[in-house]
């Protein structure tokens, strides 16, 4: 019973983590119907660049802080330097061009870091307090709950109650009339890419900690944890993606601990074969409608 | 209608079906009498080189026909490979020592093992539909170093196993080189999946596999069985990838799941995009690519002045980087989309 309790704590912990991450590519599929497979390289990307900040200066929160701009700039300019220029008459070129962007990511970092894992600490304690001989939570895990929770209720507020999120929402559900209407669409695509990825950024500065540390293929396992959870909710949903990371994170924590951490990544496999073959359009969606 | 092997195509398909085997087979001969004799001129490294071409071209030509004809992105071709790798090393402990033809068997177990994993990703990827098929196969790639790990007492998890291969037959001479052996090892795996898919694609079965793609609806309404054909599709890369995997496998006397990561995938993809989606002749430059590019940037490394950590740091990632960027170009510069970067449609 301890462990289980253990366990689903700290399920809910990385859970929080995929949900963030899901959460940005649901954020992009919303906006352009591009599943971003570069958002891990692109997060690993900046996670390198916080940890060099951090190292340098010896302040973390500076380097997190950095990594978040970091996000924030790499997304824009990945929309405005390549994604705009994607014909999106096959869905596959979207996806190529993702994928090209990882080679791209992946080669240069190994290029200027090397291809071993470096350190990457974290903020907080990662010890468990222990409340009535039960192992529960880390200090880390607060904070991750924290900054998540921060995250997912900033990105709502922007979306149901600022201008700004309206725009955006009009410009992804009907581009040519917003562009009528005198919405700068471009931008607002630009700006979906650029919060996209600082959320993903965020993200991988909370997962790295608790991983092996940073490497260039660091968020390759945490990408596909985060695919899986966005399909579980549904790619159309935000609460759905949240709702998938807590449920993957779970699944990954009971598997890890009483199966064996390697077969974590089979049974995220085994997911997601079950949900697409089950309900494709995820549990949380609310048309059943798919591109045939 | 892509220009396949295009010369022998360019008649149309007024060519009766004998007499168009007839020149693939002629083609066949003809490209094996040419690799026969670059074995004889080529220096031993080289020789390798060339039996590497050989192995990735029966992959890339699999992946042509699943991504460029039927429009069906698989991420996961590395994991296929890798399945056709470990059970050749599997099957070859076994019957190690025993003469050359354990080899002929245990490459053909190890494609029948992949088209029944190519059959069983089929099945699911038939209802899949653009990013969410690829997601799926992404997972398939990324799961492989856990399957060898979970089950590491039979795929001894990280270290993997060594791949037991025969000598070159003593008729060969004695001093025959092992290179020129292992060159024509995989260019006869690679020439027979050419020739048999080149003669698949011409036929009913290329036919539907280009109707799916180009649009599903109306491939039913013509009779199309549009899920079989996807599944098959599927079934005949996968073969192909088993074949190339299980070729990879005695290269390289050892497999491990290190020799196919996920970067392996999506170099596959990069190759058939490059090379041309669709068409065989585009594979067998996507091929050819896989290898010159990597020691293209080796020379290159080679040659400025830098500290051996930095040039091992180059060496690794500059083809990373360079396939990256190329695959980026290509796809935005070719505004069609994948569809038009198949060879021009042929008027009339």
């Amino acid at each position: 019973m301890d462990r289980f309790v253990f366990l689903t704590f700290d399920g809910l912990g990385r859970g929080a983590v995929y949900a963030a991450f899901a959460l940005a590519l649901v954020l992009i599929w919303r906006a352009t119907r591009i599943v971003n497979f570069a958002q891990g390289a692109m997060a690993v990307a900046t996670a390198y660049v916080g940890y060099s900040v951090a190292n340098a200066t010896g302040s973390y929160w500076l380097g997190f802080v950095v990594a978040i701009a970091g996000g924030l700039l790499l997304g824009a300019a990945v929309e405005r330097v390549v994604m705009r220029f994607v014909d999106h008459s096959s869905p596959l070129n979207g996806v190529v061009v993702a994928l090209g962007l990882v080679l791209v990511i992946q080669g240069v970092l190994g290029m200027i870091y090397g291809n071993e894992f470096r350190p990457a600490g974290a903020p907080f304690s990662r010890d468990a307090f222990e409340v009535g001989g039960i192992a529960l939570l880390s200090r880390f895990d607060l904070f991750v709950f924290a900054a998540v929770f921060a995250v997912v209720a900033l990105l709502a507020i922007l979306f149901t109650r600022t201008n700004v999120g309206l725009r955006m929402r009009a410009s992804a559900f009907a581009p040519d009339v917003s562009r009528l209407l005198g919405v700068n669409v471009g931008g607002m695509l630009t700006l979906g890419w650029a919060l996209a990825a600082a959320v993903g950024s965020m993200a991988g500065m909370l997962v790295i900690p608790t991983e092996l540390g940073l490497h260039p293929n660091a968020m390759d396992i945490v990408f596909v944890s985060s695919f899986t959870a966005a399909v579980v909710g549904g790619l159309d949903s935000p609460v759905g993606a949240v709702a998938g990371g807590l449920m993957v994170g779970l699944l990954l924590s009971y598997v890890s601990g009483y199966l064996g951490a390697t077969v974590a990544p089979i049974a995220v496999l085994v997911l997601l074969v079950v949900v697409l073959l089950g309900r494709p359009a995820g549990l949380f969606s609310r048309s059943a409608a798919r591109a045939v | 209608m892509s220009a396949t092997l295009a010369p022998a195509v360019r008649a149309g398909r007024r060519m009766p079906e004998t007499r168009r085997r007839t020149r693939h087979l002629l083609w066949t001969v003809a490209a094996a009498v040419l690799i026969v004799a670059l074995t004889y001129v080529l220096p031993p490294f080289r020789n390798y080189q060339l039996a590497t071409v050989g192995a990735y071209l029966c992959v890339t030509a699999g992946l042509t026909v699943l991504t460029g004809l039927n429009g069906q992105l698989s991420l996961g071709h590395g994991a296929l490979m890798a399945t056709g790798a470990y059970t050749v090393a599997l099957l070859q402990e076994r019957l190690a020592g025993q003469g050359q033809w354990t080899l002929l068997v245990s490459v053909v177990a190890a494609i029948a093992v992949t088209t029944v994993a190519g059959g069983i990703v089929g099945l699911a990827a038939a209802r899949l539909r653009g990013p969410y098929l690829a997601g799926l196969t992404l997972a398939v790639a990324v799961v492989v170093p856990a399957i060898t790990s979970t089950f590491d007492t039979i795929f001894n998890s990280d270290q993997g196993l060594s791949v037991y291969v025969d000598p070159p037959p003593p008729a060969l001479g004695a001093t025959f080189p092992y290179e020129r052996w292992q060159a024509w090892l995989t260019w006869t795996g690679a020439l027979l999946t050419m020739l048999v898919l080149a003669t698949l694609i011409r036929g009913r079965f290329g036919r539907s596999l280009r109707a799916v793609r180009d649009d599903e609806a109306a491939a039913r309404i013509a009779g199309v069985n549009v899920a079989r054909t996807q599944v098959l599709a599927f079934v005949v890369s996968a073969a192909c990838a088993g074949l190339g995997g299980a070729l990879f496998a005695v290269l390289a006397q050892s497999v491990s799941p290190g020799a196919f990561p996920l970067s392996l995938s999506l170099f596959l993809v990069m190759a058939i995009v490059i090379g041309g989606l669709g068409s065989l002749a585009g594979a067998v430059w996507g091929a050819v690519l896989l290898v010159a590019l990597p020691a293209l940037t080796h020379s290159v490394t080679d040659s400025i002045n830098v500290s051996p950590a930095v040039a091992q740091r180059l060496e690794g990632n500059l083809p990373l980087a360079l396939f990256g960027v190329t695959l980026v170009v290509v796809m935005l510069a070719a505004p069609g989309g994948i569809a038009s970067l198949k060879p021009r449609r042929r008027k009339a």
